[in-house]
């Protein structure tokens, strides 16, 4: 059981993380804009992370808080 | 479940204002750990470029410093020779390092300052635009080389770690990058060790990390990984070029 979450303030949506992910469960949610105007990063099937840290070791704004 | 991965306590709740994908972020992240995992965030002082991480004053919790360009090294050679017990760091890009500040970098190195600088190497002026760098690669299409860097007239570019390594008063010169998980944590132990070095009395101690600039490169961030890891890395080898405990290995 592991979790990630997601600064939306801080996310720019660059796609780092979904780049990063081995699983490929992280995903830019297209249906919403952050303030900044960025589509924020989503862990999109949050039952299959094993919390490696992959997307928060990638992400430029340190926006990634992993649970394990 | 407990917290694996947060933001380290030594960078502040600023947003940074570097481009979506920027490395600058990661390198910052990396330098912070370097400051807290070692316990120094209360006597680092830090000394700021000119170029896209000018601000970087907004990002650390420690003390920084805002240098003229190219003189960051010689601004961290004052702070270090007045206040000996705290440890200073430099961060500066290719534009400021291996560009206006070529003299500074050259002479502070052969002088052996017991300082750390993080040089970021991403082969083009970032801030200003997009103009050739002095670490731009050969044929490399910047907005002052349309056609591509010509090097019958723009000659060919600085290797910086490869030069620096030659001086006698350079401790540890290493070059790494930041493109996958593995590189990421390979920066982070080469920058904390630059740190110890200092800590340690060492001496010089340079990483420079080969970094993107996907607004600049006219790419996306990932696909400026790509082109960092085909283009800059043959040119660039990454690796040790200097470990006064190891001897020179290249």
């Amino acid at each position: 059981m592991a979790k990630i979450i997601v600064d939306e303030k801080v996310c720019k949506g660059c796609g780092m993380c979904v780049h990063a992910c081995p699983l490929k469960i992280i995903a830019l949610d297209k249906s919403r804009l952050n303030a900044k105007g960025y589509h924020p990063a989503k862990l999109m099937e949050p039952e299959k992370c094993v919390g490696c840290a992959s997307c928060a070791t990638m992400c430029p704004d340190t926006a990634i808080t992993v649970e394990r | 479940m407990a917290i694996v991965f947060q933001k380290p306590s030594t960078l502040t709740d600023a947003p940074m204002h570097y481009c979506p994908g920027c490395t600058h972020g990661i390198v910052h992240r990396l330098v912070a750990q370097a400051l807290e995992e070692l316990g120094v965030e209360g006597k680092a002082v830090g000394v700021a470029s000119v170029g896209c991480s000018v601000m970087c004053y907004d990002y650390f919790t420690c003390d920084m410093v805002q240098a003229p360009h190219g003189r960051a090294q010689a601004v961290a050679t004052g702070l270090k020779r007045a206040r000996p017990d705290n440890v200073i760091f430099t961060y500066q890009g290719d534009g400021d390092l291996a560009a206006i500040g070529t003299a500074e970098t050259v002479h502070a190195a052969t002088r052996g300052e017991n300082i750390t600088v993080i040089f970021i190497n991403n082969a083009i002026y970032g801030m200003t635009g997009g103009q050739m760098a002095p670490t731009s690669l050969p044929g490399q299409i910047t907005q002052t080389t349309p056609y591509g860097r010509d090097t019958n007239t723009a000659g060919y570019p600085v290797r910086v770690c490869e030069m620096l390594s030659t001086l006698s008063g350079v401790a540890f010169a290493q070059r790494v990058t930041v493109d996958n998980v593995k590189n990421v944590n390979i920066a982070r132990k080469a920058i904390k060790k630059a740190f110890q070095n200092q800590i340690e009395g060492k001496g010089y101690s340079i990483v420079e990390v080969l970094s993107t600039c996907p607004t600049n490169w006219g790419l996306s961030p990932v696909e400026a990984l790509k082109w960092l890891e085909d283009n800059m890395i043959p040119y660039y080898p990454l690796g040790v070029y200097k470990d006064v405990e190891e001897g020179v290995k290249k």
